[in-house]
């Protein structure tokens, strides 16, 4: 691991309730540095709540308080709204679950790129669409120059969510956090789209968070994994070691998917007594 | 009444009964929670008891005249004065209360019902059943509320009932309108194809199934129209086509008092201080049921 | 006699094909998949069998009888369908009784309650649900709910339509637990349309491989667990589903 890109420590995200403060993240911390890092836990986890919480998309009156949180030498607890939105899109970005709604409906897909590069950088407009049809390549879409003038609703779900990474990488940012990138998609757009998330971040030398709920998944893609039960992070276990994950929420999470070649007559399934989830 | 509440509460219910109560209680809870909603109930209950202990509350006869004490002021033996003929507008502002209530539940009554089945069965159905029935309603739809009401009366003949059923005719239409787009949002919901496949027939879907999911959205509503059709009633009454004399409406009360406006403001002032109350307690309360009632925010605690 | 027959089926939305010509039997107490990517018209097929589209031409035949999309006659006590969306599929304003007793009263049925806890207990939810609303449980529990449902009027047919695809790992083998023990209990044809492979080898026999409307191959589970489909289309999916389990 080089420099750190991101450190948090004891990140807590609290909603106010009728019942009083309810805790979804439950004092995490971790590192992170130009490396793919995969937060994954079931729908509850806190997962999501994290990705957003690094970026402060924390919705009022949701709070998010730590004790450390910084970003490349930034300290994100001192960061106004504004310098948060000069963060985002240009040194954070992400990409969320379904391309349908993170795209803008009316606007062409040259557009929404470039308006993503606009707002952070002044350029020509020849520039400009250079720089959106070299990225349309960059995410492997075949004739650039046709799609460019494409609307949302015309292009495939596979190919909105290309559009989407294009559109967040093309600022060039340092840490990308994608939050199920590809859980509306087909299985075989999937495993392109993650090839293509995994190759630019190798290429710029990028940090990712890749949140998701499928352990296989996250197993291919990322070099370190966090698991996360009920706002806690359970276990932290390097990708490729998964297999020997010790703690049993873990285990009964590898455990419970079904195999392509499955002869067992039951799954075994989790005793969620045990870890009393909220 | 704490073992009453838990049993209210109870995430286990063991009977239907206590599942609705349940239900109903932590609505109740909720508007509770609303001070505004809250003063509007206020109001619509004081109004209610109003109508309905009139004769104990008012002081005077609302129709017995006393020509001797006519256009006095407000003062501690009339509280709001009296009129030109000498009755005491108090009394007659509390027995109007009923005419009010009456004409509010009663146009209520005939018009959310009727848009309400119109709204669902077009929704519901589609194609040329929808084309028909919404042609119907748009053509209601744009005529001019009060215009349509006062053509309807000049043809029934001036009256209260007859002025219940102008405003009611006029009122159906746009409750068609919100029942269809409600049904419209769920008529290919999975738990309507669910019921489908387990045989029942259309009506039996339309009525158990998909009225029961529009009312909410109907009460509030109508709620929020009651302060329109108090004020078109009373528009009626004040150009002489609603209540007749010597009823106590209140629109046909600011009519009598609008000869008198500038030396005897309370005549008129009474009587529409009274309406723009109601009327605000109305929209109040159907504000407040619209933020609990909203299937929207079901599901979310 | 085998329980679904189809024959040729052309299913059409407003002048777009969207099924070509698809044949295929699923025997008697058979657990049967249907399993493409979205838009391979897998969900229309079911969609056709059970009514709930009937713009359709070809033959359709259940349990030996010919299917009428014109005159419709009511299969409900023949078969009946699981859905994906647990937080859909639910009536919001129906406790679970009322939802569970619903299919009873419409077919006349006189019963005290007595099949709701019978069902509710088959589908492993204890009495203390019965008269709870929807937004008081969890997608898991709805969904065995619905299962319940389903099971009310006795059919002999499931059509579950990715029953678990909007559940956590950890919920859906729960549920496919359950789906195989009441199918092994009440000796139940499954008719399962989905995009995940493991399910189908957890919990089918047979499937077919459906691509822009065509069955492109029907394969057993066994050339499933071993990856040897004979047309290059399965294969594909085949190793797309593989490249995501080595874990």
């Amino acid at each position: 691991m080089s420099q750190k890109l991101l450190e948090v420590e004891d990140l807590r995200v609290t909603f106010p309730t009728h019942q009083g403060d309810v805790e979804v993240v439950k004092g995490i911390s971790f590192d992170l540095g130009r490396e793919r890092l995969a937060i994954v836990g079931e729908s509850g986890s806190g997962k999501s709540m994290t990705g957003r919480a690094i970026l402060k998309l924390i919705r009022s009156p949701g709070r998010v308080t730590a004790k450390k949180f910084v970003f490349d030498g930034i300290d994100l607890n001192k960061q106004s709204e504004r310098q948060m939105r000069k963060l985002r899109g240009a040194r954070i970005s992400m990409v969320m679950q379904d391309p349908k709604f993170s795209l803008n409906p009316v606007l062409s897909i040259e557009d929404q790129i470039a308006e993503a590069l606009r707002t952070h950088q002044t350029l020509t407009r020849k520039e400009l669409d250079e720089k959106v049809l070299h990225m349309l390549e960059q995410v492997r879409i075949n004739d650039p120059a046709r799609v460019a003038k494409l609307y949302p609703h015309e292009v495939s779900g596979g190919m909105g969510q290309r559009i989407m990474i294009a559109m967040m990488l093309i600022p060039e940012p340092d840490l990308l956090i994608a939050d199920e990138p590809t859980s509306a998609l087909d299985v075989s757009v999937q495993a392109q789209v993650l090839d293509l998330i995994d190759n630019l971040i190798r290429e710029k030398g990028m940090g990712l968070i890749l949140i998701s709920h499928d352990l296989n998944l996250v197993a291919n893609y990322a070099d370190r994994v966090l698991v996360m039960n009920a706002g806690e992070i359970v276990e932290q276990r390097d990708a490729a070691d998964l297999q020997n994950a010790t703690h049993p929420y873990t285990q009964g999470l590898l455990n419970a998917m079904p195999r392509l070649d499955e002869t067992r007559d039951e799954l075994p399934t989790l005793d969620r007594t045990q870890w009393a989830a909220t | 009444m704490s073992n009453m509440t838990e049993w209210l509460l109870s995430d286990s219910p063991t009977s239907k009964g206590q599942a609705f109560a349940g239900r109903t209680w932590r609505m109740w809870l909720s508007l509770l929670g609303n001070p505004l909603a809250i003063t509007g109930l206020i109001i619509v209950v004081v109004l209610v008891l109003m109508a309905a202990f009139a004769p104990l509350i008012a002081p005077y006869s609302p129709i017995g005249q006393d020509l001797e004490n006519r256009l006095l002021p407000p003062s501690w033996q009339h509280w709001m004065g009296t009129d030109e003929l000498g009755r005491d507008i108090f009394s007659r502002v509390v027995y109007g209360s009923r005419l009010t209530l009456m004409i509010v539940l009663l146009v209520a009554a005939i018009s959310a019902p009727i848009g309400l089945v119109i709204g669902a069965i077009s929704g519901y159905f589609g194609g040329w059943v929808d084309k028909v029935m919404m042609g119907i309603t748009d053509i209601f739809l744009s005529m001019p509320k009060l215009i349509m009401a006062l053509a309807f009366v000049a043809a029934l003949g001036p009256g209260i009932e007859n002025a219940i059923i102008a405003i009611a005719i006029t009122a159906w239409p746009a409750y068609a309108r919100i029942a269809r787009a409600e049904t419209l949002t769920f008529r290919n919901a999975e738990f309507i194809d669910a019921i489908k496949l387990q045989g029942a027939s259309p009506a039996r879907i339309i009525i158990n199934h998909v009225l029961p999911l529009c009312t909410s959205s109907m009460i509030v509503r109508v709620t929020l129209d009651m302060a329109g059709i108090i004020l078109t009633a009373a528009g009626l009454g004040f150009l002489g086509l609603g209540a007749q004399p010597p009823l106590p409406e209140w629109g046909a009360m600011i009519s009598r008092g609008r000869a008198f406006i500038l030396d005897q403001w309370w005549v008129a002032t009474m009587p529409g201080f009274a309406i723009i109350v109601v009327s605000l307690g109305f929209c109040f309360l159907g504000d407040g049921l619209r933020d609990i009632l909203d299937p929207k925010n079901e599901g979310k605690s | 006699m085998s329980a679904i027959e189809l024959n040729n089926l052309n299913i059409a939305y407003s002048s777009v094909q969207v099924v070509h010509g698809a044949s295929l039997t699923v025997e008697e107490g058979e657990s049967f998949a249907l399993v493409g990517e979205s838009g391979s018209g897998k969900s229309t097929i079911l969609k056709a069998i059970c009514g709930l589209n009937d713009e359709w031409t070809g033959e359709i035949k259940l349990y030996g009888e010919k299917v009428d999309p014109r005159k419709r006659a009511d299969i409900s006590r023949i078969s009946q369908m699981v859905f994906q969306d647990p937080y859909g599929s639910l009536h919001p304003r129906k406790t679970v009784d009322t939802t569970l007793s619903e299919p009873l009263t419409i077919h006349g049925i006189k019963d005290n309650g007595d099949r709701v806890v019978e069902m509710l207990n088959a589908v492993g939810l204890d009495q203390r649900y019965r008269f709870r609303f929807p937004h008081q449980m969890s997608g898991g529990q709805r969904q065995r709910v619905a299962i319940a449902r389903a099971l009310m009027l006795k059919p002999k047919l499931m059509l579950l339509d990715e029953p678990t695809s909007a559940l956590d790992v950890s919920v859906q083998a729960e549920i496919l637990n359950l789906l195989k023990q009441l199918r092994k209990d009440q000796n139940l044809t499954f008719l399962l349309v989905t995009h995940d492979l493991p399910v189908v080898s957890f919990l089918c026999d047979r499937l077919a491989v459906m691509k822009k409307g065509k069955i492109v191959e029907i394969a057993t589970r066994d050339q499933l667990a071993k990856g040897t489909f004979n047309e290059p289309y399965s294969q594909e999916l085949y190793q797309a589903s593989k490249h995501e389990h080595v874990a």
